[in-house]
C-alpha cells in the first residue's frame, strides 16, 4: 500500500454514522494503512462505534456549536492536517461534506476533486468521475501534494464491516473559524417521510414533467410506489416547479439511488436526472416521447401516456395480490 | 442593499457535451446563461427591490469574452457586470474559479450579499460558494431554498438530508441558492433593449491581481490520466403502447420477482 494515511470526514444521521461515511471508510482501509475519521456533531460515542467497526482507528471530534458543522470544522481540520499530514481526506458529496471540503480547500490552498465515483491506487491516488451524465469516465491524479481533498458520491462503494471495535475518541480543541462561525442554525425541521427511504428502497418510482400536474403525483407515482412497496422520487423539473419537496429529487443535485427496479414516469431523462439513477439494476420507463433520452438507459421502455399506462398497471398489480 | 450574483455562461446543456483536445470542456460554441443562475439573479432583484435601495452586479468568468449569457441576466434587471475574460482561465477548477470571483466581489466594493447557484449545470462541483465565503472571510449559508433579509441579517432555509434548517447570519455573507428558490422572470423587450447599453467591466486575471499560476490548468493541479466511454447499458426493449403496455411492465416485474 503506497498510501499511508487517509482521513474520512464522518457525518451522522439519526444518531449513527451515515452509510456514505461507512462506504468511504471501506474504500479508505482498502487503500491506506492508517484510516482515521473526523467528526463535527452530536452522538460521538455511537459514531465512534460504527466508524471503528468499518475500519477507523481514531475519531477526532470537533464541537461545531450551533454553527454549520462543515464550515466550522474546516478551520480545525486545516490545523490537524498541517500537524499530522494525511495523504488524503475523503468527504461524502453531501451538504455538510461540500461545505467542509470547500472551506478546507481555501485554508490549505488545495484543489478539490468532487463527484468522485471511484478511487484507486496506482503509484498515488487515482480519482474517477463521470461526466456528461455518466457517458464519459475520467480518471484524474491529484498533483497538488498532500492532503488530496476528495468528495465521493454516495453509493459509489459497497460498505463492508471490518469487524473492528469502537474508534478511540479524541476531543479536538476547535480552531477559530472566524466569521464562518457566524452562520448559526436556529431551528431544525425534519420532514415527515412516509414509506421506505429513497436511498435504501429496492424499488423506486419517480415522476417527471410528463405527469402533467402536481395533483397527479399522488395517484400515479406515489400510488404505484406503494403497490410495489417502494419509495417515490422526482425529477428536478417537478421539484423546481414546486410540485413535490426537494427531498424527493433524484439526480445530480438530489439523491443518488441504486435500487433493484427504477420506474421513471413521464421523465425525459436529462443528464441531471440520469446521473442519479442510471446505475439501478433494472430501469423501466414510461414516456410519450419515443425520442426521450430515458429510453436509452431503460431495460423496458413503454412509449405511451402515463395517465393510461399507470392506472392500468396499478389495477393489474392489485389483481395479482 | 448591494448584491453580487455569480453567473456562469455554459454550453447549451441540451446539446451533447464534448471535450476539447486538452480535455477541458469544449466551450467553443455559443454560451448561454446557466439556468441554475437565473434563480440567484431573480432573488437578488427581489431583495434589492424590497430593500428599496442598492443594485445587482453580476460577476462571471469565461476564457473567451462571451457576453450573451450575461446580457440575459442584465435584461432581467441587473445593473452591471464584471466579466473576467482571459485565456489563462481555461481549465480553471473550483478553487481557481472562487479566487477569481472573490476578487470580483472585492472589485465591485461595498457588497452586502453574494448569491450563487448551489452548483453549475456543467461542472457541478458544488463548492464554489463556500470557497468564495472563505476567501472573503465571510460566512457562507449554503443550499438555501428560502431567503429573507431583516435587521442587517440574512436568514435562510437550508436544505438538509432530512428536511431543512433555519440558518441566520450577519452580513456581508455568501448564500448559495437551490433551483426553485424563486420563479425567475422572463426578460421583457424593454429589458432586453436596455441590457445592450448596461456597463460590462471586462478585466483579465492580471487586472484582479491574480497570477496565471493560480488559475486555469496550472491552478487545478491535477493530471487527467484516462478518458473513456462508460460501458453503455445493454439496449433494452421499447414498445409503443397499444393497450398492452401495463401488461408488459407487469410481466417484467414478475420476471424480477417484484410482484
Amino acid at each position: 500500500m503506497a498510501v499511508g494515511k487517509i482521513w474520512v470526514y464522518a457525518e451522522s444521521a439519526e444518531g449513527k454514522a451515515t452509510s456514505a461515511t461507512l462506504e468511504l471508510l471501506t474504500k479508505a482501509r482498502e487503500l491506506a494503512s492508517t484510516v482515521e475519521a473526523l467528526y463535527a456533531g452530536p452522538d460521538a460515542d455511537a459514531v465512534a462505534a460504527s466508524v471503528g467497526e468499518y475500519g477507523a482507528s481514531k475519531l477526532m471530534v470537533i464541537d461545531p456549536g450551533d454553527g454549520l458543522p462543515g464550515q466550522v470544522a474546516a478551520a480545525t481540520i486545516a490545523q490537524l492536517a498541517a500537524d499530522q499530514s494525511p495523504d488524503a481526506i475523503l468527504f461524502a458529496q453531501s451538504y455538510d461534506g461540500r461545505d467542509a471540503i470547500a472551506r478546507l480547500s481555501v485554508k490549505l490552498d488545495q484543489p478539490v476533486l468532487t463527484n468522485g465515483m471511484s478511487l484507486s491506487d496506482d503509484n498515488g491516488l487515482v480519482f474517477g468521475t463521470a461526466i456528461f451524465g455518466g457517458v464519459t469516465l475520467v480518471d484524474v491524479k491529484p498533483t497538488g501534494g498532500a492532503p488530496a481533498l476528495i468528495a465521493i458520491r454516495p453509493k459509489s462503494f459497497a460498505a463492508e464491516s471490518a469487524g473492528g471495535g469502537a474508534a478511540a475518541i479524541e476531543q479536538v480543541a476547535g480552531a477559530d473559524a472566524g466569521r464562518a462561525a457566524e452562520a448559526k442554525v436556529l431551528e431544525r425541521h425534519v420532514e415527515e417521510q412516509q414509506g421506505p427511504k429513497l436511498e435504501e428502497a429496492s424499488v423506486v418510482v419517480s415522476g417527471g414533467r410528463g405527469i402533467g400536474a402536481a395533483e397527479n403525483y399522488a395517484p400515479l407515482v406515489e400510488a404505484l410506489a406503494k403497490e410495489l412497496k417502494g419509495a417515490w422520487g422526482a425529477s428536478r423539473a417537478i421539484v423546481d416547479a414546486g410540485w413535490v419537496p426537494y427531498a424527493l429529487q433524484v439526480g445530480q443535485t438530489g439523491k443518488t439511488v441504486k435500487p433493484k427496479v427504477y420506474v421513471a414516469l413521464g421523465i425525459s431523462g436529462a443528464t441531471q436526472h440520469l446521473v442519479g439513477m442510471k446505475n439501478s439494476d433494472n430501469i423501466i420507463a414510461v414516456n410519450k416521447d419515443a425520442e426521450a433520452p430515458i429510453f436509452s438507459v431503460a431495460d423496458l421502455g413503454i412509449v405511451g401516456d402515463v395517465h393510461k399506462v399507470v392506472p392500468a398497471l396499478i389495477e393489474l398489480i392489485k389483481a395479482k395480490k | 442593499m448591494n448584491v453580487v450574483v455569480c453567473v456562469k455562461q455554459i454550453p447549451d446543456p441540451a446539446v451533447p457535451g464534448a471535450l476539447a483536445a486538452d480535455n477541458t470542456l469544449d466551450r467553443s460554441g455559443k454560451l448561454i446563461l446557466d439556468e441554475s443562475d437565473s434563480y440567484g439573479v431573480e432573488m437578488a432583484l427581489q431583495l434589492v427591490d424590497a430593500a428599496g435601495e442598492g443594485e445587482v452586479t453580476l460577476v462571471s468568468m469565461v476564457p473567451n469574452g462571451e457576453v450573451s449569457g450575461l446580457r440575459t441576466a442584465l435584461a432581467m434587471g441587473a445593473a452591471k457586470a464584471i466579466l473576467v475574460s482571459d485565456d489563462a482561465l481555461a481549465g480553471s477548477d473550483a478553487l481557481s474559479t472562487a479566487k477569481v470571483l472573490a476578487k470580483c466581489v472585492e472589485r465591485a466594493g461595498g457588497i452586502d450579499l453574494v448569491l450563487a447557484a448551489t452548483e453549475a449545470t456543467d461542472g457541478y462541483t458544488g463548492t464554489v460558494p463556500a470557497q468564495i465565503g472563505e476567501l472573503l472571510g465571510w460566512p457562507s449559508l449554503t443550499f438555501a431554498k428560502h431567503i429573507e433579509i431583516a435587521d442587517g441579517k440574512v436568514k435562510i432555509q437550508r436544505q438538509t438530508e432530512a428536511g431543512y434548517d433555519v440558518v441566520e447570519s450577519s452580513l456581508p455573507a455568501v448564500v448559495s441558492v437551490t433551483a426553485g428558490v424563486v420563479e425567475p422572470r422572463y426578460p421583457s423587450f424593454k429589458g432586453i433593449m436596455a441590457a445592450k447599453s448596461k456597463p460590462v467591466d471586462q478585466v483579465t486575471a492580471g487586472d484582479l491581481g491574480l497570477d496565471a499560476s493560480q488559475v486555469g490548468w496550472a491552478g487545478a493541479r491535477q493530471e487527467i490520466v484516462n478518458v473513456a466511454q462508460a460501458p453503455a447499458r445493454q439496449a433494452g426493449e421499447k414498445f409503443e403502447d397499444d393497450g398492452t403496455g401495463a401488461e408488459k411492465v407487469v410481466g417484467f416485474l414478475e420476471q424480477l420477482k417484484v410482484v
